[in-house]
């Protein structure tokens, strides 16, 4: 790829990751809606909470939240950029990993019971999902030839990746039903409007704060939808065909779980999390590394 | 254009009713009435509610509690006191501990009448709070342009 279309591409992901999945979120409220045998909202609801937001007064309990949510939507803008652009898998991890510490940096510094409450929470999930995320690099690494981070060589595999890690893609898909901030009512900040928590780490963030908190989410489902996708990518200029397809699927299977695990508590999401990563990324990486000790 | 009034986050809060309204204002979320299809979403939060609706009579323990809710909430917000008792205290007025209906502690907008009010007219009530939710932000925002 040439350096105009990397830029063409992070541009492309600036501009379109918050219209694709604001309206993929529309749908999922839509279909929800449908589930539960109701009507449910317009499909671009999710735009306009989005601008009354912004529109709201802005109320902050300290100055120093609005930065450190800046910074939180800043670090996962950068990892979207690196990784359309194409560039090393491993650096879009650790980026979306230090934007979660803005996040809990600016949910503690109100000192409001619910967002600490919230944050401890969000500590455990992050517990429960990193280890997950970093292996689905490593198993990225290890399944391409010759081994690399780099998500440009990845997407261009002699093969769709999912063949060597189908393993390392039900983990992953297992752990974005945490990411999404989905279904069990209590974890640390949910998008359903009532649980346990109040709204967890987003409890003090008033209008604008909140506002820039979704389009952060936004933009950070965009990357994760992306890594769903690249597990399908390959030389055949169709497999992006076979990505979209799988991301609908997984999106879809998200409001599924969504509808039929309201009851779910956090303390069994957190110990299935480490349960489907040790057994079915663990598994997978052992098989791998056997397949690959008799190829040589 | 302005959109704001497609997205009116609700606060419930119960004062000290007898519970029949809660259970009506409830209802409204379910699929025979579905208010989410306005984009009314039932939050938890004042700090993300535009509208605050609050069911029972205040008494001399909840007059903080309600008043607190009310400063917490972001501008424009708009206020609708959910049945007989919210409106004016109701059959509970006379009590040594209720202060009266929700305007006796924060400026009440919207007054839905009702022992207990049915959800049809909740919902009439969360419309017109919607509508006067629009104006208020327009004002608002008609303010800040002057400064």
């Amino acid at each position: 790829m040439t350096v105009q279309t990397k830029v063409i591409l992070a541009v492309c992901y600036i501009i379109l990751a918050p219209v694709v999945i604001g309206l993929l979120d529309g749908f999922d409220r839509k279909i929800s809606a449908r589930m539960q045998g109701r009507k449910g909202p317009s499909v671009l609801q999710p735009f306009y909470d989005l601008k009354k937001l912004f529109e709201k007064e802005a109320l902050c309990a300290n100055r120093a939240q609005l930065f450190l949510i800046r910074s939180y939507l800043m670090f996962i803008m950068l990892s979207g950029v690196l990784f359309f652009a194409g560039y090393d898998l491993l650096l879009v991890v650790f980026a979306l990993s230090t934007s979660a510490v803005f996040l809990i940096l600016a949910a503690t510094s109100t000192h409001s019971p619910f967002s600490s409450q919230g944050t401890h929470r969000e500590l455990a999930q992050i517990m429960a999902c990193e280890p997950m995320e970093l292996l689905v690099a490593v198993g990225f690494y290890l399944a391409t030839v010759p081994r690399t981070f780099n998500v440009e060589f990845i997407s261009k595999s002699f093969s769709p990746n999912i063949i060597y890690l189908p393993g390392f893609f039900i983990g992953f898909v297992f752990i974005l039903t945490i990411k999404f901030r989905k279904s069990p009512f209590d974890i640390s900040t949910s998008h359903h409007a009532h649980q346990e928590v109040v709204k967890g780490v987003t409890a003090e963030m008033v209008g604008r704060e909140y506002a820039l908190v979704t389009l952060a989410e936004w933009y950070e489902s965009a990357v994760l939808y992306g890594i769903v996708g690249l597990f399908f990518m390959s030389r055949n200029p169709f497999s992006i065909v076979y990505a979209i397809i799988a991301i609908l699927v997984v999106w879809f299977l998200e409001i599924v779980i969504d509808n039929t695990s309201a009851r779910v508590k956090w303390q069994l999401m957190l110990k299935l999390a480490w349960g489907v990563t040790i057994i079915a990324a663990g598994m997978n990486l052992f098989l791998l590394e056997i397949i690959r000790s008799n190829i040589r | 254009m302005s959109t704001i009034h497609k997205s009116p986050w609700l606060l419930h809060y119960d004062g000290s009713s007898c519970n029949g309204c809660d259970i009506e204002v409830l209802a409204c979320t379910t699929p025979v009435y579905d208010v989410e299809r306005f984009g009314v979403i039932n939050t938890g939060n004042p700090m993300h509610a535009d509208i605050f609706l609050v069911t029972g009579g205040v008494n001399s323990q909840n007059a903080s509690v309600v008043k607190q809710i009310y400063e917490q909430m972001p501008e424009p917000k708009v206020v609708i006191a959910v049945g007989t008792c919210a409106c004016t205290g109701g059959i509970f007025k006379e009590c040594y501990n209720i202060k009266g209906g929700a305007d006796t502690v924060i400026p009440v907008d919207i007054y839905v009448p009702g022992c207990a009010a049915r959800p049809e007219s909740i919902i009439d009530g969360v419309v017109k709070g919607v509508a006067l939710f629009k104006e208020k932000a327009a004002k608002l925002a008609a303010s800040e342009k002057a400064n």
